[in-house]
């Protein structure tokens, strides 16, 4: 059976304020999900409905079909979670500590000392193995509870911000073992707010805001949908250019909305079409004699859909 | 269960043991997950400074007593194994285990949420009725370490004075009593570590009920109300003197017109277990019902 997570009309109040809204996400499959939302759209109050760690208003949560609020300890089995950055007890050592989270699994003692062997690897903190939990760093700490979500080589992984706190090696590392994830029949839902992160690993992405669910799509999806709006592209000179030079040479060029000066030796151009249009003006850009040395699109479509449907939600 | 079919190459993290996800009857039972987690919680108590000073606590009463003993043992104290025993561990076992009981046991729960180190655990698929009851059982086993060395510093002692028939019967009872009580102290720490998510005011709250609180309160029942204060877990503390023989009356006339209650054997041993089992289901109760928010 594939993996997969649900949530039915989840909803959750703090008083009178709706901090989960009426959810509705059927996820399923061997894939990542990019969970996203402006700060306070709801994302941790949901995989906390997830996890049990809190409890719904109304509606339920379901991972591989088990219900979370009837049987949590069923539907946690299947499913590996890192909401938060958890703490660990301070005098444990990271080996006593995944020691823990496999005994409680009840994983045999062979496995969990091979899979600890595995996942410190992983997260390069092998060399950290025997001392004690309580002196790491922030970025440590989340390289220990990112080996203790994946310890079980769980079929369900739930990711809360995972790259918070580590640095940029860190990052593409946890770039690295997602991607590798994918590889081996698992469900990822992983809330982010680095959209590159999202767009490099994820294959699908979820947006909320203000608890609701604005849209849940693929990447694919989403680059395509952004194929017929207005991309805004950066555009990068060898040498300076004049305001004149950019009115005739680059405004003029057909798909070209307009342009303004960022500094001497750069601007930013509208363009109004698809992949097609861009390439023709930057084939025509580089023929140029102004001296063309990078055409970057600003923002990525994932960035420009998001920022559209948070704003709209918002006016 | 295999993705082979589809996935392009085989996964870089090697499935354990080739089974795949973990089974659910594969995670162990309630009271299981409840012992292999106390093992880790008791492992980062005895690491812990408070345990540290818990010890030193406990070495420098009993290096005083000793030391008041070897001067001053003319005190009817060291007479008979009943008054040595009546005295010294009916009067500092339920100090022991007091201090013990704040200090491992008030943050227990409270900490769980403050320290965020509950987020790890209840990440796992664990009930939190083993979370309350794996944490209960190391601070439990926290406490009478340092309880059983008191006991080590007074037998030691005793055997000095009495000979070694001292450590009889009578202690062995004593001990057990002390132990239930214990159960019931810890019982009602957690209940209210479970009522704070932070861990100065569970502390707060239990070392001003247990040191000086329920006193106070007993001493207002029975001198205002005239009642027997029946309801109060220190009340029963003085079971713990019994098996050495002298059992008060019940109600002591005093002057004046003053009464004052003792609990009888059956009651106090009835009031250490009714307080045992109430805080723990009401802990638990509580806790199943507590949000990681
Ligand atoms: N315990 C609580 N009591 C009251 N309000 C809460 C509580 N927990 C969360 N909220 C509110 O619910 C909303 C959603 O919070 P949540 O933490 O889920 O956001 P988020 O999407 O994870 O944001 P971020 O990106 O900043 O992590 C916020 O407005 C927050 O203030
Ligand atoms: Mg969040």
């Amino acid at each position: 059976m594939a993996p997969s997570l649900e949530a039915r009309a989840l909803t959750r109040r703090f008083g009178s304020f709706v901090a989960v809204d009426n959810l509705n996400l059927n996820v399923r499959g061997s894939k990542c999900v990019g969970f996203l939302g402006p700060n306070g759209a709801g994302k941790t109050t949901t995989l906390k409905m997830f996890t049990d760690l809190i409890f719904p208003t109304s509606g339920e949560a379901f991972i591989n079909g088990v219900s979370v609020q009837r049987e949590r300890k069923e539907a946690l089995s299947s499913c590996g979670t890192l909401i938060e950055s958890p703490e660990i007890y301070p005098s444990l050592t990271p080996r006593e500590a995944l020691d823990m989270v496999g005994g409680l699994r009840g994983l045999p003692t062979d496995e969990i000392r091979a899979r600890t062997r595995t996942v410190l690897d992983e997260v390069k903190m092998t060399e950290w193995a025997d001392r004690k939990v309580g002196r790491f760093s922030k970025g440590m700490k989340q390289r220990i509870n990112i080996a203790a979500s994946l310890l079980s080589d769980p079929e369900v992984v739930l990711l809360d911000e995972p790259s918070t706190g580590l640095d940029p090696r860190g990052m593409a590392e946890v770039r690295s073992i997602i991607k590798d994830l994918k590889k081996g029949h698992r469900l990822i839902l992983m809330s982010s707010h680095i959209l590159s992160e999202v767009v490099d690993v994820c294959d699908e992405v979820a947006l909320v805001n203000h608890g609701k669910l604005l849209f849940y799509d693929t990447l694919a999806n989403v680059n395509a949908r952004l194929g017929t709006g207005a991309t805004s592209v950066d555009i990068g000179f060898t040498r300076p250019v004049s305001d004149g030079e950019l009115a005739t040479q680059v405004a003029t060029l057909p798909g070209v909305s307009g342009v303004s000066r960022v500094d001497g030796k750069r601007a930013t151009a509208m363009i109004a079409g698809g992949p097609e249009v861009q390439s023709q003006i930057l084939a025509r850009l580089a023929a140029s004699e102004l001296g063309l040395v990078s055409f970057q699109a600003s923002r990525s479509a994932l960035e420009e859909i998001y920022l559209k449907e948070i704003s709209q939600g918002d006016s | 269960m295999s993705a082979a079919g589809i996935a392009p190459s085989p996964p870089t993290i090697p499935s354990a043991a080739g089974a795949g996800p973990v089974a659910a009857s594969r995670v162990p039972g309630t009271l299981d997950q409840a012992i292999r987690l106390s093992r880790y919680q008791l492992r980062d108590y005895l690491r812990s400074r408070r345990f540290v000073l818990m010890v030193s606590i406990v070495v420098a009463i009993g290096a005083l007593l000793t030391f008041v003993l070897s001067h001053f043992h003319g005190a009817g104290l060291t007479g008979s194994t009943d008054a040595f025993y009546g005295s010294l561990w009916a009067g500092g076992a339920p100090a022991v285990i007091v201090f013990a009981g704040i200090i491992f046991g008030g943050d227990a729960i409270a900490g769980e949420f403050q320290n965020k180190t509950g987020y790890f655990l209840m990440g796992l698929p664990i009930r939190r009725t083993s979370v309350y009851l794996g944490k209960y059982v190391a601070a439990f086993v926290a406490s009478t370490i340092c309880l059983l060395l008191y006991l080590a510093i007074l037998v030691g002692n005793g055997v000095f004075y009495l000979g070694v028939g001292s450590a009889n019967g009578a202690l062995v009872v004593s001990l057990a009593i002390t132990l239930l009580y214990l159960a019931a102290l810890l019982g009602a720490v957690f209940l209210f570590s479970s009522m704070f998510k932070n861990s100065l005011y569970a502390v707060l709250v239990v070392a001003v009920l247990f040191l000086f609180g329920f006193t106070i309160i007993q001493d207002l029942v029975v001198g205002l109300v005239h009642i027997e204060p029946w309801f109060l877990i220190t009340y029963a503390q003085s079971v713990i003197s019994y098996p050495f023989g002298s059992i008060p009356a019940h109600i002591q006339q005093g002057p004046f017109g003053a009464v004052s209650y003792n609990p009888t054997y059956a009651e106090g041993l009835a009031i250490i277990l009714g307080y045992a089992g109430l805080t723990a289901l009401g802990g638990l109760a509580l806790f199943e019902r507590e949000e990681f928010t």
